[in-house]
Order: C-alpha cells, then sequence, then structure tokens
C-alpha cells in the first residue's frame, strides 16, 4: 500500500510560517530538526487532531539547488499566488472561519455556498493558497458549479 | 443535564485548541459559561478530571512530543506548550514521566536520527556550489 505521508510548500521565511501555521491556523508542529552540516531545517507542520500526515515548510532553495535569479523567481511567483494550495476540509466552515479570523488569519472570502458545500479560502504569508470547505451533498441549487 | 454536558465539552474542546496559550481554569468556566467553583466541579464529574489538571496533561503530552521530535531547547519548549515557569514544567513533567524532560529526551534517538528526514533534499540544501577557488583566474598550463 502506498500511502500519502507529507506534502511540501515552498516559504519565503521558515519562522514566520511556523508562527503562521500553528499561532495563527492553530496547527502544531510535528518536527523541527535542524542539520547544521547540511544548512537544512526539515519542519513539518500539522492539525493537531490528525495523525500521519504533515505539510513540510521549506524554505525557498538557493544555490546550488537553485541558481539566485530562479530562487527569486519562484518566491515571487509563490508571492504572486502560483504555488501549491492545501485543500482543507471542516465540519462547520463559518464557524472554522470566524475561529480562524480571531486567530488573525486573513481570509480571501467569506464562506460562500457552492454545489459541493460551503468553502472559504485563505493564504500564508508566502503567499501559497489554504482552500477551507465543508463538504456537502452536492446541490445545483446551492450554487452552480464554479461559481 | 445533556445541556451542561455540552458546555463543559465546550471548554474540553477549547482546552484541548488553545492550549498553548495563557489558558486559565477562569477561561475555560467563561466558556462553558459557569462559575469557576462549580465549573471545576462539573468538568471533574465529567470528564474524571479537574480542568487545571487536564489543561496540564495536555500541555506536558505536547511538551513530550516536542521533546521526541524536535531539537528545541527545553526551556523553548516550556513556553511553547503555554507554560510559564520552567521550574514548575520540570516538576510537573517529572511527576507525569517519571524523569527530567532532559532524560526524558535521552532516553529516545535524537531528533536528527529519530525523525525521518529526506537526506537527498538536505544534502540538496547544502551541497557546496563548484568552485575552483582562484583557479580560475590563474593561467591554465598547458
Amino acid at each position: 500500500m502506498i500511502k500519502l505521508a507529507n506534502a511540501q510548500l515552498w516559504v519565503r521565511d521558515q519562522d514566520e510560517a511556523l508562527a503562521f501555521y500553528t499561532k495563527n491556523v492553530g496547527w502544531e508542529v510535528l518536527a523541527d530538526v535542524s542539520v547544521p552540516e547540511w544548512n537544512f531545517r526539515w519542519l513539518v507542520v500539522g492539525p493537531a487532531d490528525q495523525e500521519g500526515f504533515g505539510v513540510v515548510l521549506m524554505p525557498v532553495p538557493g544555490p546550488p539547488m537553485l541558481d539566485e535569479t530562479s530562487g527569486a523567481q519562484l518566491a515571487e511567483l509563490v508571492a504572486k499566488g502560483a504555488g501549491g494550495t492545501i485543500f482543507l476540509e471542516t465540519d462547520d466552515c463559518q464557524a472554522a472561519y470566524d475561529d480562524l479570523s480571531a486567530r488573525g488569519v486573513v481570509f480571501n472570502d467569506p464562506p460562500t455556498e457552492q454545489a459541493y458545500g460551503i468553502d472559504t479560502s485563505f493564504r500564508d504569508p508566502s503567499g501559497n493558497n489554504i482552500r477551507l470547505t465543508q463538504v456537502l451533498e452536492f446541490s445545483l441549487d446551492r450554487g452552480g458549479q464554479g461559481s | 443535564m445533556a445541556t451542561a454536558t455540552r458546555y463543559l465539552l465546550a471548554a474540553k474542546d477549547l482546552a484541548d485548541a488553545r492550549y498553548v496559550e495563557p489558558l486559565t481554569v477562569s477561561d475555560l468556566a467563561k466558556a462553558a459559561g459557569m462559575s469557576r467553583a462549580h465549573f471545576s466541579r462539573q468538568f471533574r464529574d465529567a470528564f474524571g478530571e479537574a480542568p487545571h489538571q487536564y489543561l496540564l496533561t495536555r500541555r506536558l503530552e505536547r511538551a513530550a512530543a516536542l521533546l521526541r521530535n524536535t531539537d528545541w531547547a527545553v526551556t523553548d519548549i516550556c513556553f511553547a506548550v503555554g507554560l510559564t515557569s520552567l521550574g514548575s514544567f520540570v516538576t510537573s513533567f517529572g511527576r507525569v514521566y517519571g524523569r527530567t524532560p532532559r532524560q526524558y529526551r535521552e532516553s529516545f534517538p535524537p531528533a536528527q536520527r529519530h525523525i525521518r528526514i529526506p537526506m537527498c533534499v538536505a544534502r540538496a540544501y547544502g551541497r557546496r556550489q563548484n568552485r575552483t577557488f582562484r583557479e580560475a583566474d590563474a593561467p591554465i598550463e598547458a
């Protein structure tokens, strides 16, 4: 069996991302280990009540992994919203929206009814998109696909 | 009774979600809409543990995980789980886990070995750039 273990996001600053995902989003640190000889920090966060999956917060690399120009371009692309998206699910989109808003998360849009449920989204400080969905029984009466 | 238990559960959920913040029993009582003394009795009756004990247990469990899975300093872990006194943290931890936080950490493999870090990625970050160190400037001898 093959299963999903971790997914990775590029972040512009690991400490900034760590603070955002723990203090604002309310996730926990699953691992934070530095390997000084490789100038590397393995930083993984995830929801407190979900075991077996984490999001690796990886710094945008510089030379020799990426030349400086490409690294800057990658950071710029993420900042422009062309990085990855994490899709989260919740039992109550409005309650999660209220809770995270109170914690300082700034949402892109309020909870909005869609055919597949209710969803909203926000970005991390680097520009990665996080979509938060309350899945409901599919109904075009609630909203058209893509509306 | 079910309604009261639901309010108590809201307080328990708050402790689970926000234990890293400077939460107190008074905050939990407020979340349950009860006076502190009444709340403490009701919470113990419903969940078998006093609220301050429940909150402390959550914090210590989390501290234990951070001791195993990170290389953070013990002091940083103490504050990261919502505790404000290193001395109290060490004492409470010892009561629950039978050893100091440092001894607990040392009873496990170091996080750098214990955590599955993909070394190919780590090495890619740390690989030195190919440099010729002044060779490029030197005339090439035939």
